[in-house]
């Protein structure tokens, strides 16, 4: 036995063994995340049971499961939608109800922007009171509107956002300008006709807009009239129909589009139906901006302080204790960043910042409340041990001989430290960078109290000065996971989505990362010498 | 001057070194200089002078004191905390340890080569241009010129002028440590110090080295520190045997090796303590 054991053989397995484990676990994880969140796009076919009542339901295979209590009898969830008309968008029905299986070919799947999916036939297509077309006809007349119909929607939600959201903002610092005056004791004069004469002109091109707001919505008259099960009857605008869909006479080609198309839904729109619908854009800016941020603000302090710590200071008590304290700092609780972040960053500085200079929009707290610069700032903290530990490896992997050579050749300390030693140790900072970000990307539970929201009205990024506005708040993809999988009214609806967006979540995390370990790998190329 | 070792001290020894005067343009005088690292003492009044333009070697065994000695030269001593000097340095006519005077502009004129070849990770020709950089020498040809005369200078140039951008840490130990003296003969210095440069070479490329080193005397006053007394006596005009942070004896190297005064500096030569 001890023989078997000191031929090394059983080290090698248990080893071996133990890395497979954490492999398979992290693939599994993967392959899960992977075949529910890609799984939510693919358009399925239609099935249309009859039941042994007589009744039908019509509606796309979600789930199949075991009836509890009783073995070998199963049951399937099927997404029905029209949850106006039967109120709920999923049911459940036993295997053994049901007497006939048939994927009709007529069965339409409309997407709405509210309400969600609706399922069934469409009889007719209307405008005003006359019917335009009926049957087969309506549903290719359909389909060819559908186009035109989506551009004027994208042009109405355009004005409404871009234009008249514009001419919002402008107003609004017109009338914090004429405040901040006021507040100063100036309420006539020549500043304050010149700012009141500005909002003229805007109040007439609002009304432009508004007009042109209401044309485009009277234009869209028409409506569709479909039959779903049970004979209800169900008329929708066509205004408010995002795509319709024959899904069982599509092939595997064009079900590809469509999924295809799906996908880039998801990642460029805005989300619907309480964050249960539509796409996650403004979540992925929000996160990327954020990591952007924190990343700009970590860097240089992480690295300045890891440059004192080993190149300026003198080595001895004093330093080690600051040295294990940045090392337990990295072992608090996230939560408790963002409780320092809310109580030091938003009420002290924030506040602090209003009445210094916001103090026209008080008591609506400018800097005095949660965004994006706020949340930014609490992940950097987070994460500067992280930077501070990897650089300092980086700074005593350079051997003292290259510090001497410089300094023999006359250069300052400040020389060799900016000329000999950075380059030398961009690298480390580089990684130091990479696992900052990695563990920024995933924190949560301080966002929550430092700017994220569930919807937000606009990017911190737009077309008016100063164009990026660390004032705002943003919207993050990992807090939208967790909304949309455990506060969402519409939790069968919901689940899906929660993987597609966790998929989309490690896919921005891998991204980032590949990138900075691609530079770190230039950068290592060039220099040549580096430990970490 | 390239080849094996002699066989005996006698055969290294150059014909002119016995008509060498003693001292003669002093450009380092050393006077009184003691040094301690804390409470051990490492220097004991140590006082001699090195010539201008000629080599000037010290051996020793291990720990006497040949690196402190030469690190004083060029203040890097002040880099290691809690040491401790007393005694006077002049270089050129110029106290080194006076009040006000800027190290900087010392190790302008005494440059220092270390024992383990020590390049930057950087290319090779930003490793030589580097000196001439912190001078302040912007202009590219400029730059280009100082690297060709200094890699020539230091026997370098040959193997290494078409690839000047490749990084100098893919060189041999023996090219890294030409580069290291040719990177600081770039900035024309005074005083050359090296610090057992050939101690991890082998031997062709010690060879190479030490040809470099009596080729360099013309311009440059040499102080080199080496554990390897055939190697002082091959270079060497000048001899100095320290034991234990003394000067035990200096004198010409023909006279010290053939001739010595002390009986410690004969035991060491003959080999009975090594």
């Amino acid at each position: 036995m001890s023989k078997l054991w000191k031929s090394g053989e059983p080290f090698i397995w248990l080893t071996g063994g133990a890395l497979a484990v954490a492999l398979l676990m992290v693939a599994g994880l993967i392959a899960l995340i992977l075949y529910n969140g890609l799984g939510f796009f693919w358009p399925s076919n239609v099935l249309r049971a009859t039941l042994a009542d007589g009744t039908t339901m019509t509606g796309q295979l979600a789930e199949r499961e075991p009836v509890p209590g009783r073995a070998g009898e199963y049951r399937i969830k099927m997404k029905v939608g029209n949850r106006d008309i039967y109120g709920a968008d999923f049911r459940w029905v036993d295997e053994n109800q049901i007497t006939r299986r048939e994927y009709p070919a007529e069965v339409a799947l409309i997407e709405r922007s509210e309400w969600g999916a609706l399922i069934g036939t469409i009889k007719e297509l209307r405008d005003g009171g006359r019917t335009l077309a009926t049957g087969p006809e309506a549903w290719v007349d359909v389909q060819r509107r559908l186009p035109e119909v989506t551009r004027i929607r994208r042009e109405i939600r355009r004005i409404e956002t871009r234009e008249i959201g514009g001419i919002n903002y402008q107003q609004e610092q017109l009338r914090l300008g004429l405040k901040a005056l006021e507040l100063k004791g100036i309420t006539s004069g020549p500043e304050v006709d010149a700012l009141k004469a500005k909002l003229a002109p805007l109040q007439a091109q609002y009304k432009v807009q508004e007009t042109r707001l209401v044309e485009l919505r009277k234009s869209q008259t028409a409506t569709v009239l479909v039959q779903a099960d049970g004979g209800k009857d169900k008329e929708w605008p066509l205004a408010l129909i995002v795509d319709v869909r024959f899904p069982n006479t599509m092939g595997v080609a064009a079900k590809t589009v469509y999924y295809a198309g799906r996908i880039w839904e998801f990642v460029s729109d805005e989300p619907r139906e309480s964050n249960t619908e539509g796409g996650v854009f403004p979540a992925i800016f929000g996160t990327v901006m954020m990591v952007v941020i924190m990343s700009i603000l970590v860097t240089p302090l992480g690295v300045l302080a890891a440059f004192y710590l080993r190149e300026y200071a003198r080595q001895g008590l004093f330093v080690s204790a600051v040295r294990i304290a940045v090392n337990n700092l990295a072992g608090v609780p996230s939560i408790v960043f963002g409780v320092f972040g809310v109580g030091f960053f938003i009420y002290f500085v924030g506040g602090s910042i209003d009445q210094l200079f916001y103090a026209e929009a008080l008591p609506t707290p400018t800097y005095g409340t949660g965004g994006i610069l706020w949340a930014s700032l609490t992940l950097a903290l987070l994460t500067v041990p992280v930077v501070i530990v990897a650089t300092e490896e980086g700074l005593a992997a350079i051997p003292r001989g290259t510090r001497e050579a410089s300094l023999a050749l006359s250069a300052t300390k400040l020389e060799t430290t900016l000329r000999v030693v950075l380059p030398a140790v961009m690298p480390s900072i580089l990684t130091g960078l990479i696992l900052a970000m990695a563990r920024a990307a995933g924190e949560v539970a301080p966002l929550m109290i430092t700017g994220v929201v569930k919807l937000a009205p606009s990017l911190p990024l737009d077309g008016y000065w100063p164009f990026l506005h660390l004032d705002r708040k943003f919207m993050h993809l990992g807090f939208h996971i967790y909304d949309v999988g455990f506060q969402s009214p519409n939790v069968d609806a919901a689940r899906p989505m929660v993987f597609a967006t966790t998929l989309l979540l490690l896919l921005i995390v891998v991204l980032l990362n590949l990138f900075a370990i691609g530079m770190r790998n230039r950068l290592r190329r060039r220099y040549a010498t580096s430990a970490v | 001057m390239a080849g094996p070792g002699p066989v005996t001290i006698g055969q290294a020894l150059k014909p002119d070194a016995l008509e060498a005067p003693i001292i003669e343009m002093p450009m380092v005088e050393i006077e009184k200089v003691s040094l301690w690292y804390g409470e051990k003492m490492a220097l004991k009044e140590i006082s001699m002078s090195v010539p201008k333009h000629r080599v000037t070697a010290y051996i020793g065994p291990s720990g006497c004191g040949k690196s402190t000695l030469l690190r004083c030269l060029n203040r890097m001593n002040d880099l290691v905390d809690g040491v401790k000097m007393t005694g006077s340095i002049r270089i050129g006519g110029t106290d080194i340890y006076g009040p006000g005077l800027d190290v900087t502009e010392l190790r302008k004129r005494v440059g220092m080569v270390f024992q383990k070849s020590n390049p930057f990770p950087k290319s090779i020709f930003e490793n030589v241009a580097y000196g001439p950089r912190i001078l302040g020498v912007r202009n590219r040809s400029d730059l280009e010129g100082m690297v060709e005369r200094s890699l020539r200078a230091a026997a370098l140039w040959d193997e290494v002028h078409d690839r000047l951008a490749d990084s100098a840490l893919g060189l041999s130990g023996g090219q890294q440590q030409r580069l290291c003296i040719a990177r600081a003969i770039a900035v024309e210095p005074d005083v050359l110090l090296m610090d057992e440069p050939c101690s991890a070479l082998d031997p062709i490329a010690t060879a190479k080295i030490e040809e470099l080193m009596l080729e360099l005397k013309n311009s440059y006053t040499i102080v080199i520190v080496t554990h390897n007394m055939q190697q002082a006596a091959r270079v060497s005009d000048h001899t100095g045997f320290m034991l234990l942070g003394e000067l035990i004896e200096f004198g010409v190297t023909r006279q010290l090796f053939t001739n010595p005064r002390e009986k410690q500096t004969e035991d060491y030569i003959t080999g009975r303590f090594g």
